[in-house]
C-alpha cells in the first residue's frame, strides 16, 4: 500500500520526435508526450491505460532517460533526473526497472536464464561472483522458478509465461524501488497471464515495490491499480482513483474505453460502442486544435476546437481535461448525424 | 436444426515434427445453421486455428486430415485442390489477424479487391471496381471512393481490416471465418469491428466463425460457443447456457481468469497451474487433468467422453462444475 511518500514527481514532461517524409508518411514532428504531470507515491500502483500512439509507452522511457525528454523534469526521491548525468544517472537508473510486452524480444537467446538474471549485476558491478550467483538463486525462487530446473535453460526452451517471469527476476536482481511494466502481461495466454499477475501482485507487497503499470486493457489495469491515468494522443486526459475513475468516468474518451471491453457476461447489457467514439485516433503530427479527442467524441462543442481544455479537479483526487465532463448532469449532446463509425477526415 | 450450413465430425489434423506425430486437432465435432454466429474459443496450441483452417482447405500437404467436414452438404475433406479453390471465396472465406500481413503493399486497394472479384466471376474491371467501391461502403471504410486509389500502408490498422473484411465478402461467401480479427487492433477499433462484423453477417444472413482466445468476445457477440483445449473440444452450448451454466473446468478456469471491472483493485484472481500439455506426448486421460482442481484418478486412466449431457449442452468431463449460486 502507499505510504504516502512520493517517489516519483513527473512535472510538465514533452517529448518530441522529428519525421522526414517518406513514402506516404509526412514529414513534421510527433507530439508523442505533451505536457504530462502525475506523481506516484511509494509503494503505490499507477496504471497507465492508452491505445496505440497515445504516448505511454514514450512516457515510461522518457521517466528512464531512455532517450531523456526535450522538456520537463522527472523528479525521484527528489532529484532531477533530467539533470544527471553519467556516473550519478546510472545509480539512480539502478533503482528503476522496465519489463517489455515481448519476453522473447528482450531475452538473449544465447544466453542462458542464469546468465540473463546475472546480467545487471555484473553490469553495475554490485558484488563478487559467488554472491551474484546467490542473489540469482534468490530472485529465480521468487518468481518462481526452480533455479535447479531453469537456471541453464535457454529462452528457447521456455514457454511465454516462463520468459517473462525470467524477464521479471532480471527486473529484480538490483533491488530496485520502481518497476515499470509496459504491457508485459498482454501476450500471455489467460490462464497464464492470471498467474503472472498475482506474482507481480505477490511480489508488489514482499518487497515494497512502487509499480507503473502500462496496458492498453482497461479491465486488466483495473486489477492491478491504486490509481489510474489514461492517456490519449500525448494527452494525459484523465487521472484519478482506480475505483472512482471506473465507477464515474469523467473524460469521453475513458467512457469509450470502458464500452470496448468485451463483458464476459452475455446477459449484461451493451451499448454500442459505435455511439461513444467514431474513427480512429488521428495522426501525432499536427493533432487537432483544443482538445485533441473532438475529432472522435459524441460530446464535442465549437469551444473544444478553440480552447485546450486543462487537466482540473472534479471530484477527490480525481482530475480530467474536459469542458464537458461526463459527471455534469447534462445529457451528452446528440451526435450529429446519429451514430457514426467513419472516421473523421484527417 | 435441420438445414445445417457446416457439420464437422470427429475432425482429427496430424502433423509430423521431429519424427514425433502431433494430433493438433483431436476428434473436434460441431455444427452450425445457415446464419448463425459460433465462437470457437482457446488458448495457444488448442487446435482452434488449425481446425478453421481445415474448414478452409489451407493446411500445408503435410498435415494429415481425417474425419468429415462438410459444407452445403458437399464432403471437403479429400477434395482436389482445383474443387477447394472454388470452395474458398464463394463458399467460405476468412480473415486473419494481422492485416498488414495479408495485404500486398505495393498493390492499390481497388486493385486488390478487384482481384478478388474478378478471381471468382467474369467481371469487366469497370464493374467490378463499381463493385469494390460498394464492398468498401458496405464495410464503412471511411472516405471510400479515395481509399480505391490507395496503397495499404496510408490506412490505420482497424481501416486495413476493414478492406481485408471487403475482400473476403468479394464472392459474396455463405460463411466468414474470423481468426483473431480483432485481436490486433486497439481496443475500441476491436469493439467496432465486431460491431461491423455481427451487422454484415445478419445483413448478408452469412454464418460466422469467431475463433478467439477471448471469452468475452464469445459472450458478446455469438449464438454458440465451442470450448477447446489441446486439440479437443471440451465444452460447447448456445452462450447463454454456456455462461449461466458452465460445466467443464477449463471453462470455468478460463472465465475466473478474465480481470473483471467489478473486482476489487488488488484481489487475487483464481489462476489454475501449470501449463497446456505437450501435444506430442499423447497421454491416456482427460488433457486438463494435471491443471485440474476437481481431477482424479479416473480422469488420469480414460478421457471423458464429449457428448450431451443435457439439452444443447455437451462437455467432456468426470466431474462437471455445479451451478454456482448468484450472489
Amino acid at each position: 500500500m502507499s505510504t504516502g511518500e512520493q517517489l516519483l514527481d513527473v512535472r510538465h514532461l514533452v517529448q518530441e520526435f522529428e519525421v522526414r517524409a517518406q513514402g506516404g508518411v509526412r514529414s513534421g514532428v510527433v507530439q508523442a508526450v505533451s505536457d504530462v504531470s502525475f506523481t506516484l507515491a511509494k509503494g503505490e500502483t499507477l496504471g497507465l491505460v492508452g491505445e496505440t500512439g497515445s504516448g505511454k509507452s514514450t512516457l515510461a522511457r522518457a521517466i528512464l532517460q531512455a532517450p531523456a525528454p526535450k522538456s520537463g523534469e522527472v523528479l525521484f526521491e527528489g532529484t532531477d533526473l533530467v539533470k544527471l548525468k553519467g556516473r550519478d544517472l546510472l545509480r539512480a537508473r539502478r533503482q528503476m526497472q522496465m519489463v517489455f510486452q515481448d519476453p522473447f524480444g528482450s531475452l538473449d537467446p544465447k544466453w542462458s536464464v542464469a546468465r540473463i538474471v546475472e546480467e545487471p549485476l555484473v553490469a553495475f558491478r554490485t558484488a563478487a561472483r559467488a554472491e551474484r550467483r546467490r542473489r540469482v538463486t534468490e530472485v529465480l525462487d521468487r518468481v518462481g522458478l526452480d533455479p535447479e530446473r531453469y537456471a541453464d535453460r535457454r529462452p528457447r526452451s521456455l514457454s511465454g509465461g516462463q520468459a517473462q517471469r525470467v524477464a521479471i527476476a532480471r527486473a529484480l536482481a538490483l533491488d530496485p524501488a520502481l518497476i515499470i511494466y509496459d504491457e508485459a502481461v498482454s501476450s500471455l495466454d489467460v490462464l497464464i497471464r492470471a498467474q503472472v499477475l498475482n506474482l507481480l501482485e505477490r511480489l508488489r507487497s514482499e518487497l515494497s515495490l512502487t509499480y507503473l503499470f502500462i496496458a492498453h486493457d482497461l479491465a486488466l489495469v483495473k486489477q492491478v491499480s491504486d490509481r489510474v491515468a489514461v492517456m490519449y494522443l500525448g494527452k494525459l486526459v484523465e487521472i484519478g482513483p482506480a475505483e472512482s475513475l471506473y465507477r464515474e468516468p469523467l473524460h469521453p474518451y475513458t467512457v469509450a474505453l470502458l464500452a470496448s471491453i468485451p463483458n464476459p457476461d452475455p446477459a449484461a447489457s451493451r451499448a454500442p460502442v459505435t455511439k461513444t467514439i467514431r474513427g480512429e485516433p488521428p495522426s501525432p503530427i499536427d493533432p487537432p486544435s483544443g482538445c485533441r479527442f473532438r475529432t472522435r467524441c459524441p460530446r464535442a462543442q465549437d469551444v473544444c476546437a478553440a480552447e485546450e481544455p486543462l487537466l482540473r479537479k472534479l471530484a477527490d483526487g480525481h482530475f480530467a481535461a474536459c469542458h464537458f465532463p461526463v459527471s455534469d448532469d447534462a445529457p451528452a449532446p446528440a451526435l450529429a448525424g446519429g451514430t457514426h463509425d467513419a472516421a473523421a477526415p484527417d | 436444426m435441420s438445414e445445417s450450413l457446416l457439420e464437422v465430425s470427429d475432425l482429427r489434423v496430424d502433423f509430423r515434427h521431429d519424427g514425433r506425430l502431433v494430433r493438433a486437432v483431436d476428434g473436434l465435432t460441431y455444427s452450425m445453421r445457415p446464419g448463425q454466429t459460433v465462437a470457437v474459443i482457446g488458448e495457444s496450441g488448442s487446435g482452434k486455428t488449425v481446425s478453421a483452417r481445415a474448414i478452409m482447405g489451407l493446411l500445408p500437404p503435410s498435415a494429415k486430415v481425417t474425419g468429415s467436414i462438410r459444407f452445403d452438404e458437399v464432403e471437403m475433406v479429400g477434395l482436389s485442390e482445383k474443387a477447394l479453390r472454388s470452395h474458398r471465396g464463394c463458399g467460405v472465406a476468412m480473415v486473419f489477424q494481422d492485416p498488414t500481413r495479408s495485404l500486398n503493399p505495393t498493390m492499390r486497394i481497388g486493385a486488390q479487391i478487384r482481384e478478388a472479384i474478378q478471381t471468382h466471376e467474369k467481371a469487366s474491371r469497370g464493374s467490378a471496381q463499381d463493385r469494390a467501391l460498394e464492398l468498401l461502403e458496405l464495410v464503412r471504410l471511411p472516405a471510400a471512393r479515395e481509399r480505391l486509389e490507395q496503397y495499404p500502408h496510408q490506412l490505420s490498422g482497424g481501416m486495413r481490416q476493414r478492406v481485408m473484411i471487403a475482400i473476403a465478402l468479394a464472392a459474396s461467401p455463405r460463411l466468414l471465418i474470423a481468426d483473431e480479427a480483432t485481436t490486433a487492433l486497439d481496443v475500441t477499433t476491436q469493439a467496432q469491428i465486431m460491431e461491423l462484423l455481427r451487422d454484415l453477417q445478419q445483413r448478408l444472413g452469412m454464418g460466422l466463425i469467431m475463433i478467439s482466445h477471448d471469452l468475452g468476445l464469445a459472450a458478446s457477440f455469438a449464438d454458440d460457443v465451442v470450448v477447446m483445449y489441446a486439440g479437443r473440444a471440451v465444452e460447447r452450448a448456445p452462450t447463454q447456457m454456456l455462461f449461466a451454466h458452465v460445466r467443464m473446468p477449463y471453462t470455468r478456469a478460463l472465465l475466473d481468469a478474465i480481470p473483471r471491472l467489478e473486482n476489487e483493485s488488488h484481489a487475487p484472481l483464481a489462476a489454475v497451474p501449470g501449463q497446456p500439455p505437450n501435444l506430442a506426448l499423447r497421454e491416456p486421460g482427460c488433457p486438463f487433468t494435471p491443471r485440474c482442481p476437481s481431477a482424479t484418478d479416473r480422469c488420469r486412466e480414460h478421457a471423458p467422453v464429449f457428448e450431451e449431457h443435457e439439452p444443447e449442452h455437451l462437455w467432456a468431463c468426470w466431474h462437471p462444475c455445479e451451478d454456482r449460486v448468484r450472489l
